[in-house]
């Protein structure tokens, strides 16, 4: 698999590490209630298709990156970097 | 034998090689299958399961039974096909599989019981008595089973992996393959030709149809002339793409020294390539399949097209009489080759009505092979025609069932084949794997004029999507004869008809595999092991599928393929893994201090990646235990040096440095004052504990974070998520400075007094108060110095740039045993900690709290900070949690041992009664005696309380008092002192 | 027809022409007593305990493709009951009794294999976590042996002991452990369970859960609406997609496992050995390929195949472990979805829907479980109440934190377990 970080270029797959949904992106406030916390600490929609997701370019430029991909097909559709995402 | 004047062989260069200990010749090029049956040997090999004798099916990598061992010893390489593995001068082959010898081999007595070895009769017997599976039937079965053997000894051989990038790679060097390489050349795109053979062409190697008014072989050579002298263009021979991946990556086996007489040592024997291209076009080729009849597994059967291959492109003869049985015309084609070429022809049978064969051939139409004679080789055919049944004398028989394009490469990332009835075989579907294109024969185009066309065009559509202006190239006229055939899969009839050549799978099998309901095709496959040998399948998916389907009343297409998978050709994990072997496996991380340190003799254990002392044997000591005690007592009363670099060192940087920090951690560092150290927790979001250490403020914006080693690359990777995902708006910057620095730990009552006598600037207890920081030169060098403590004394630790790490410690060293103190390792260390209670990785094992260590106050309740809120899950505040204890023994038995559960006094040691466990044990010299640490239910609330200690597995059963887990100096006097 | 070496004979004596089918294909009725989704290994094994246990016989099968065909027929076969963590110690301690008595119950030879399983230690610090849990075993009941490196070497001549990167410190040894024939385990249950009145169902895929009020009423499938007041799912990677048709969110995200298996050779390796620094297991065949695996391919995936990476990753671990088997060739790779947890543990329980149970998050480990998990699952679904051996593997634990069991202290990303 190869994945274009949006400052290095397509790479490997193997130079990233993965987290999952970028649901991680939305972290609920503190006061937010059980339901919010259990949805974004365990709870996923793991989608067998288009997925958004959070990949970290450990081996590159320590980019967390946004990717969109499909998870069936495994085609990489799209990234972007996390930190303009979640701005 | 051989045929003069035929064969791309060098019979100017003869090569002497060993089967079976007997000297036998060949030439240069030839496989050590053509070298074996141009000298009258086909017998090569026995089956999986009955040990019938084996001749070579094929020509290629695809052949089920000519598996044999090369070379000996360390070097022995097993299950290598003889129809690919080229002769040198010296080889050594070896049959395998066969006991006393491949002549004579005792376990095909098997083929005697083989009514009691049909499909899946294992999952049906050998239940009774329970006891004898383990102990007789499975040993047993074990013996028998495998092929070849590995040599048992370490594989001294070298291997590479290497990456190559290309625009387009072609796969397969036959007429299309030849045709879209030069096309999408010439249009100037970079192109990999990869091959599987030793040489390039393909079947124009092997056929004597002509390309372009010249021999096919001459016209490949000229094209390759042209490719070669393009500095875009690579040619790879010898290099079998073994899978498709994701993203236009592919893997490659590249068999570098495989035909080479002595490894040269600057060579590899075999390197794997990760090539990734933009667009791939798949010239493949097709595989020949055989016929289902009775005893067509003599050796002396193989495929029209291995004979044609043999006859053409090595000039061997593969018998003096030969037998040729088809449905398509390439069965004509052989049986004019072989006569051509002066072999006796003894009969062209044709399931086909109404054909002439070639003029003086006697032939057989709309008539079929129902049986063969003959013991380790054939020496005649059954012919039925009608109800009439003949037998005729031959020596080979040439089977031609039809061509199964070669369509695995589409298949590994999840594509179904279609169905082509005309062509009776699968051919790739559109778009099976992204950026690929199939060409030629393996597209299901089987004439040589439609390979050519299809080559050309598929190169055209690739250069047009990559922006390159490609011509169309001028296509040599070649054969373009249409592909007739007739189905054909298995000849009816009593006896035994092979499907899987190798695994013995035969259409009795499949039938009744069908009868006890395992209609699926996968469940056949698995119940009969069809396909499931060292050739995937290739030889005998198609039909076997067939006859399933005929067998449920089924169509084909609706019948289904079982899942191709990669690798495409088997690969040596030697090759996949090259370079792990040994030291290879893991990168190794050395300490500035390292050289210094292993010149002392300190043994040196892993940590992460990294290497440190376990510790320093002085002159007299015999155990590491002597040596511990002393570093220990060093410590606690001179002073003692240890390496800390391995720790991780994050340098934090801008205005919001110190929100970062408060964020990270439970408590709050904005508060912590510049020049001044706080120790800090770090939470996991589940709000479990990730890692702890101390942050130091060297400025108002500026940081640096202590990480453990183990959790080093984790923490980092967390801030950087924290930063760039959850607070971007933050203005800050990190780095990892781990490697930059080189930080030693001076500790003990004299630390101060050493560092007075080595820092350019002497320093006291009133500048230098506990956990503080600042900046410190030593001959000026800029260093920086923390006076942080994880041994419990007065201590400090001191940071220089990495480059004067070996020079610092040296002198470090050297004052320290001049004021009678030393090195410490990593034992000493522990010790130290364990007296006062500091936690490791031992009890932040990932599943404890702060709760759990009895840090639950340093969560500051003032701010949010990550794994906050889900560390206030009631689950994770319970009371009766395992939480962190101090042990001391106080019954006879005075070991305490980590790993070790604990137990109310009068319970039985069994789950239901478990209160907890010891993480991290030491001698400890200081206090003279055991300590431990440990979890246990509601352990703060139970200081004083005996519990008991027992350790099933090291037969230690222990009577200890719970304690506070701070055993010395609780109060920390000697920190500040 | 019941099996032995005597039928072997008779059949052999008279042209093998009297076999007859490992179960039925029936058409599925319009309404079951209960109804499973998912013809693995864990759907199998619960319809047959339903059937043998509680003599609830009236029960579909519903399996979208052949049964069999998910992750029981795709593993690396390793049986074990080496767990250290309340929960899933008694759970798998239950379940290894189960497959030692399984081919006489089943009349099936599932070749389970007890051949040992070691599990290597390459540090003091590795070393004491497994002193630990090799007393968790011996609490439990089960057998665990704590092997020195000699005790490793006499057992493991093959491994690197002279230069390697990671030393073997020892190894913990679990005598009980083994491997089992994967598919005879499907097939077996299948058949067992079909003798008793289970209907197969397959080819049938389920599109929707009907819910009426708070409580299932049936499925909708390919082939028709099936009426049931209790429906099972256990669908391993599937569980989301199923889950969702209930209207549930499950703390689950699907992976990719890959597996290898090499050509077949001469029996080399006796036991199961797994590198914990190099996330490598491996063992041997009865048919003499050696059968290895690694860690997760990392990233969510239904795709049911790996890439390079993770594959060229799990041959260094095997070759920095093991140098005698670089010149195995690698016959085949393979990928599993396997249904990832928070925890990395497995989910048997009631959901929030009246007679809908869930039985999913088996993580990599799901082959060992088949008739532990069916045993559990058959008794919750009949009786309402869990199983004494499966009491800890509720949904809610990780809301509420009671009872996790995060055997790798991983925590709760679900793809680094």
């Amino acid at each position: 698999m190869r994945i274009t970080c949006p400052i290095c270029g397509a790479r490997d797959s193997r130079e990233f590490s993965y987290r999952g949904a970028a649901l991680a992106l939305d972290r609920p406030d503190p006061d937010a209630g059980e339901d919010a916390w259990a949805e974004y600490v365990h709870l996923r929609e793991n989608p067998a298709g288009v997925l958004r997701e959070l990949w970290y370019h450990e081996a590159g430029c320590s980019a967390w990156i946004v990717v969109q991909r499909n998870t069936t097909t495994h085609e990489v559709l799209g990234a972007e970097l996390a930190a303009e995402v979640a701005r | 034998m051989r045929v003069q004047g035929r064969g791309l062989i060098d019979r100017n260069t003869p090569v002497s090689f060993t089967f079976d200990g007997v000297a036998h010749e060949g030439f240069a090029g030839d496989t050590v299958a053509s070298a074996l049956l141009a000298g009258g040997v086909r017998l090569m090999g026995r089956s999986f399961k009955y040990h019938r004798p084996r001749g070579p099916l094929t020509a290629g990598s695809e052949e089920p039974n000519a598996l044999v061992t090369i070379g000996r010893g360390a070097a022995a390489d097993p299950n290598t096909r003889a129809t690919v593995q080229e002769v040198f001068e010296g080889l050594e082959v070896s049959s395998q599989n066969r006991w006393p010898s491949l002549g004579f081999d005792l376990m095909s007595v098997n083929d005697l019981f083989a009514p009691f070895l049909a499909a899946g009769f294992y999952y049906k017997t050998f239940m009774w008595p329970r006891a004898f599976w383990e102990k007789l039937y499975e040993p047993v079965i074990r013996r028998a089973a495998g092929l070849g053997a590995l040599s048992g000894q370490p594989n001294e051989d070298r291997y590479e992996r290497a990456w190559a990038h290309c625009d387009v790679l072609v796969i397969g060097s036959g007429p299309a393959g030849l045709m879209a390489a030069l096309t999408a050349a010439r249009a100037g795109l970079d192109v990999i030709l990869a091959e599987e053979d030793a040489r390039m062409g393909g079947r124009c190697l092997a056929e004597r149809e002509e390309v372009g008014g010249r021999p096919a072989h001459v016209w490949a050579g000229e094209v390759l002339a042209e490719l070669g002298a393009m500095p875009n263009v690579r040619l790879m021979t010898r290099t079998t793409v073994t899978g498709a991946y994701d993203g236009g990556t592919y893997g490659a086996l590249e068999r570098v020294s495989h035909h080479l007489p002595a490894t040269d040592p600057r060579r590899p024997r075999e390197c794997f390539w990760r090539i990734a291209a933009r667009r791939t076009i798949l010239c493949a080729g097709a595989l020949e399949r055989p016929v289902a009849f009775r005893n067509n597994d003599r050796p002396g059967v193989m495929t029209a097209g291995a004979v044609r291959a043999y006859l053409n492109r090595w000039g061997v003869a593969t018998g003096k009489s030969v037998a040729v049985f088809g449905n398509t015309d390439d069965a004509h084609r052989t049986a004019r080759d072989l006569a051509d070429a002066g072999v006796h022809v003894a009969a062209l049978i044709d399931t086909r009505e109404g054909v002439t064969g070639p003029a003086g051939i006697p032939t057989f139409s709309g008539s079929v092979v129902c049986n063969t004679g003959g013991g380790k080789a054939l020496d005649s055919i059954t012919i039925r025609r009608g109800g009439r049944e003949d037998r005729i004398a031959a020596d080979c028989l040439a089977i031609s069932g039809g061509w199964n394009p070669t369509v695995h490469l589409t298949c590994h990332m999840n594509a179904r084949p279609r169905w082509r009835d005309d062509i009776l075989s699968f051919v790739p579907a559109p778009d099976a794997v992204p950026g690929m294109e199939a060409a030629g024969a393996c597209n299901g185009a089987f004439s040589t004029a439609a390979c050519l066309r299809e080559g050309a065009e598929a190169a055209l559509r690739v250069a047009e999507a990559l922006g390159a202006k490609a011509a169309a190239p001028e296509l040599p006229p070649a054969e373009d004869d249409p592909y007739r055939i007739a189905a054909l899969w298995h000849v009816p009839g009593k006896g035994r008809a092979w499907l899987d050549f190798q695994n013995d799978v035969t259409v009795k099998d499949v039938h009744q595999a069908a009868v006890e309901n395992f209609r699926s095709v996968e469940h056949m496959k698995r119940y009969t092991t069809q396909g499931m040998a060292t050739d995937q399948g290739k030889n005998s998916n198609v039909a076997a599928l067939a006859i399933l389907a005929d067998a449920t009343g089924r169509g084909i297409p609706e019948t289904g393929t079982t899942t191709f998978r990669p690798p495409y050709v088997p690969v040596s994990i030697a090759a996949m893994g090259a370079g792990a072997q040994g030291k290879g496996f893991a990168p190794q991380r050395l300490t500035t201090s390292h050289k210094a340190t292993t010149e002392r003799g300190a043994p040196m254990i892993e940590a992460g990646l990294w290497y440190r002392p376990s510790y320093f044997p002085a002159p007299g000591e015999t155990t590491w235990r002597q040596s511990c005690d002393r570093e220990v007592a060093m410590v606690r009363t001179a002073v003692g040096i240890c390496d800390v670099s391995t720790l991780g060192k994050i340098d934090i940087q801008g205005p919001d440095a110190a929100a970062m920090l408060d964020f990270v951690y439970t408590n709050s560092f904005s508060t912590l004052a510049e020049g001044r150290v706080r120790y800090g927790l770090m939470l996991r979001e589940d709000g479990h504990v990730m890692d702890d250490g101390t942050t130091a403020r060297l400025g108002d914006q500026h940081f640096v974070m202590t990480t453990t080693t183990a959790a080093a690359g984790q923490v980092m990777k967390h801030l950087e998520f924290v930063h760039q995902c959850l607070r971007p708006d933050w203005d800050l910057s990190m780095i990892s400075v781990t490697e930059q620095w080189a930080q030693f730990a001076v500790a003990g009552p004299k630390s101060r007094e050493l560092l007075n006598g080595l820092l350019d600037q002497p320093i006291d207890d009133a500048t230098w108060p506990f956990m503080s920081c600042g900046k410190i030169a030593v001959q000026g060098v800029e260093g920086r110095l923390f006076r942080i403590s994880f041994s419990g004394e007065h201590a400090y630790e001191i940071a220089v740039p990495a480059r004067f790490g070996d020079s610092l410690f040296r002198l470090l060293v050297a004052r320290a045993e001049g004021m009678g103190g030393g090195l410490y390792g990593m034992e000493a260390l522990n010790v130290l900690r364990i007296e006062k209670g500091h936690i490791t990785h031992a009890e932040i094992h990932g599943r404890t709290t702060a709760f759990d260590i009895g840090m639950q106050r340093m969560v500051s309740q003032k701010k949010d900070c990550i794994g906050k809120t889900m560390s206030e899950r009631p689950g994770l505040m319970d009371g009766g949690r395992e939480r962190l204890v101090g042990l001391r023994p106080v019954g006879a038995v005075q070991q305490l041992i980590a790993g070790a559960h604990l137990f109310g006094m009068d319970d039985a040691p069994v789950r239901v009664n478990d209160q907890g466990y010891i993480t991290s044990t030491c001698w400890s010299p200081t206090l003279g005696g055991t300590l431990a640490l440990g979890f246990l239910k509601r352990g703060p609330e139970r200081y004083g309380e005996t519990v008991k200690m027992v350790d099933h597995v090291r037969g230690i059963t222990a009577v200890c008092e719970v304690v506070n887990p701070v055993f010395f100096d609780p109060e920390g006097g000697r920190v500040r002192g | 027809m019941r099996f032995s070496g005597l039928r072997i004979l008779k059949e052999g004596l008279t042209g093998n022409k009297g076999w007859t089918p490992h179960w039925r294909d029936p058409q599925p009725k319009s309404e079951y007593d209960v109804i499973i989704i998912g013809g693995g290994g864990h759907g199998l094994a619960t319809a047959y305990y339903l059937a043998r246990d509680h003599g609830i016989t009236n029960v579909a099968v519903l399996e979208k493709g052949y049964i069999g065909g998910g992750n029981v027929g795709r593993n690396t076969t390793i049986v074990r009951a080496n767990y250290n963590m309340p929960g899933n110690s008694e759970f798998y301690s239950h379940s290894l009794k189960l497959w030692e008595g399984l081919e006489e119950d089943l009349n099936y030879n599932v070749m389970h294999s007890q051949r040992g399983i070691i599990n290597l230690f390459h540090s003091d610090g590795q070393r004491d976590y497994a002193a630990r849990r090799a007393n968790s075993m011996v609490n439990q009941g089960d057998d665990a042996i704590l092997l020195d490196r000699e005790g490793v070497r006499k057992m493991l001549p093959y491994l690197e002991f002279d230069n390697p990167r990671f030393p073997v410190y020892g190894g913990l040894c679990h005598p009980r452990g083994g491997t089992a024939r994967h598919d005879a385990v499907a097939w077996g249950f299948a058949r067992g369970a079909d003798r008793r009145g289970v209907d197969l169902i397959q080819n049938c895929e389920v599109t929707g859960i009907d819910i009426e009020g708070g409580r299932v009423t049936g499925v909708q499938t390919t082939r028709g609406a099936i009426r049931a007041k209790k429906v099972g799912v256990v669908v391993a990677g599937r569980s989301s997609q199923v889950a969702a048709m209930a209207g549930m969110r499950l703390p689950i995200e699907s992976h990719i496992l890959q597996a290898f298996v090499t050509e077949g050779l001469k029996p080399v390796i006796d036991h199961v050995v797994t590198f914990g620094m190099g996330h490598f297991y491996i063992s041997q065949s009865d048919k003499g390929g050696l059968v290895f695996g690694g860690d997760l391919d990392f990233y969510a995936s239904y795709a049911a195949r790996g890439n390079l990476p993770m594959a060229e990753h799990v041959m260094e671990a095997g070759l920095a472990l093991m140098p005698m088997i670089g010149k195995a060739r690698v016959l085949r790779s393979w990928g599993g979805i396997v249904d990832m947890t928070p925890d990395g543990s497995p989910i048997i329980d009631r959901s929030g829907i009246d007679g809908l149970f869930l039985n999913c998050g088996w993580c990599y480990g799901g082959f060992k479980a088949v008739p532990g998990s069916g045993n559990v699952f058959a008794h919750l679904m009949a009786t309402g109440r869990y199983h004494e051996n499966a009491t800890k593997f509720r949904l809610d634990r990780f809301r509420d934190g009671y009872g996790l069991m995060d055997e790798e202290g991983t925590g709760s990303q679900h793809n680094l377990h």
